[in-house]
């Protein structure tokens, strides 16, 4: 057991860091509530409490966000589907060892580590409508009608943005997969093999169940990272995204930028809610799925 | 159909990237008509317009400058909290744990205005060390969950044996605790330059002098300075990338188990 000494000794250890989180997150992060119950402009003397009117506004009548949080979700709904989707998949198919198996490997985890401006350049030349790479492919192999504005389509631009977060961190949770696999005991594949199942079976009765608390934590992740996708948008759409490109992390910064301080600050509070909404619905649903 | 699926994958991944790295040494009208080709006579102007005039040498420098200082200090007061709560009784530690893991559950586009406001008042905004200083608070908490997970695994005997010989607890953290964790310490350093070097959050809300940018927030002004100049946006993604990618290139392991394990912790 350690000595009350001890224990003295290592409680300093952890004040430098406790001071400095406690004061420049934690404490902005409760200062934030505050700001959210009024109208400051950001750098006027004066401001005045606007009690909750903020918040209201938010919730009930603020066009822009709302649009904002449909686009969110949508992205949200499309990334979680398709990058767990593409990342169980490829980790299925490369989950034996083999020299290519690793060589692939470290191609597919590549991407995670560009910055997201980066990425997004390299997704903008893709989708330019005239001389982008995704276009002339079509082109060149006769399937013109499927040419595409891509960006420049109010409807399905935050879809393409999308299948850009994807290539982005697909192999980052494919990493995550493999590990899952591979705790798979070879038994219980040994056992569905001898009663018969043929590789989708073994896939739907071993690997899928075994790979639930995986799927749990690729899910969270890519949740959290879609609430996030401010880097990847501005990139893609400048600064500020059009409102067909608009996310929740875009909308509190142009908030702010347009010097509604006390507003951004009550946006940033709903953002929270939505984040801690979606993560407890997510739970609940696993708990469901998974008994 | 395992070939298939694999070929058509690593192809989406390569194609992209080699038209970036062969359009950076194209001129502009070359790269639409054939993107695809290798450059005819390649160029190095972009190179110039973007490291003299774009000044993207002195981005850099800035970049190196905050990663060299940001990472090393989140370590090393990371490490302390996650040493602590491996050594604290049941209840402080989980406090303590708990202090830090609510960092994690809070993105920072949750918290980026109240901390402008702050920054702005200390008179830390628009400088380095107001950079340096965010990142550590912001990535604090993914550094405590993955050393901390790392720490509380080892044995208490291991740290009681050092102790008995009178040294107290500073001693077995630096005799112990640092060279036993060695493998965790170098994935959450990785993960922690990864997340610094590409962070643009910060940058553009603190720094509006363009000498203080640090690179994707120069690379981000690329893009309402060159729109469709495509070759000079994929020259600054080049040289923004490169570092990363050499360093991703001979230490492969340890990006994957770095990157990885701020995925699951954070």
């Amino acid at each position: 057991m350690t000595s009350l000494r001890t224990r003295g000794t290592l409680f300093l250890f952890a004040v430098p860091a406790l001071i400095l989180y406690g004061g420049f997150f934690l404490l902005p992060a409760v200062q934030g509530l505050r700001y959210a119950t009024t109208d400051w402009d950001g750098y006027s003397s004066t401001f005045n409490d606007v009690g909750l009117s903020n918040l209201t506004d938010v919730v009930s009548d603020d066009d822009l966000f709302r649009n904002a949080l449909t686009n969110n979700l949508k992205f949200l709904l499309a990334v979680v589907v398709g990058q767990t989707a593409l990342a169980l998949l490829l980790a299925v198919l490369l989950a034996a060892r083999s020299r290519a198996s690793t060589a692939l490997r470290a191609l597919f985890f590549l991407p995670t580590v560009l910055s997201s401006v980066s990425v997004a350049f390299i997704w903008k030349f893709v989708y330019d409508p005239n001389f982008g790479l995704a276009n002339s492919l079509l082109g060149a192999v006769g399937l013109d009608r499927f040419q595409s504005a891509y960006l420049g389509d109010e409807a399905t631009a935050i879809l393409w943005v999308a299948v850009a977060q994807v290539w982005f961190h697909a192999g980052q949770m494919m990493v995550i997969y493999i590990a899952g696999i591979n705790q798979i005991p070879p038994e219980l594949y040994e056992a569905a093999k001898t009663d018969g199942a043929g590789r989708w079976q073994q896939f739907r009765h071993v690997t899928w169940p075994m790979v639930a608390p995986a799927t749990a934590l690729v899910i969270a992740y890519t949740t959290l990272q879609s609430f996030k996708a401010f880097d990847l948008i501005l990139g893609l759409a400048g600064n500020p995204p059009r409102s067909g490109l608009d996310v929740l992390a875009t909308r509190i910064y142009t908030t702010f930028a347009n010097s509604q301080l006390g507003y951004a600050a009550a946006e940033s509070v709903i953002f929270m809610i939505a984040i801690a909404a979606v993560t407890l619905l997510q739970n609940r649903a696993a708990r469901m799925v998974h008994g | 159909m395992r070939r298939f699926v694999l070929g058509v994958y690593a192809l989406l991944i390569v194609v992209p990237l080699v038209v970036i790295v062969g359009g950076s040494f194209k001129t502009t009208p070359e790269l639409f008509a054939s993107p695809f080709g290798l450059p005819k006579s390649p160029t190095l102007d972009n190179y110039t317009t973007v490291l003299a005039k774009q000044d993207m040498l002195g981005v850099l420098g800035n970049s190196l400058f905050v990663v060299s200082i940001s990472v090393p200090v989140t370590l090393l007061l990371g490490s302390l909290v996650a040493f602590a709560v491996a050594r604290l009784p049941r209840w402080p530690s989980r406090i303590l744990f708990a202090i830090f893991a609510a960092g994690l559950a809070v993105p920072a586009q949750a918290v980026m205005i109240p901390q402008y406001v702050q920054f702005e008042r200390l008179g830390l905004r628009n400088s380095l060390t107001g950079l340096i200083l965010v990142n550590i608070v912001v990535t604090l908490p993914v550094a405590v969950f993955i050393l901390a997970g790392f720490m509380r695994t080892l044995p208490a005997e291991l740290y009681e044996a050092a102790e008995l010989d009178g040294a107290g607890p500073w001693a077995s953290y630096r005799r112990i605790a640092v060279p036993v964790s060695y493998p965790s310490l170098a994935a959450t350093a990785i993960f922690l330059i990864v997340m610094h070097w590409n962070d643009l959050l910060y940058p553009l809300l603190f720094i509006d002098d363009p000498d203080k940018r640090t690179l994707p927030l120069a690379l981000l002004d690329f893009q309402g300075e060159y729109l469709t100049e495509y070759p000079l946006l994929f020259t600054g993604v080049v040289v923004a990338s490169l570092p990363m990618v050499l360093a991703y290139a001979f230490l492969q392991r340890h990006f994957v188990a770095g990157i990885t394990a701020g995925a699951v912790k954070g």
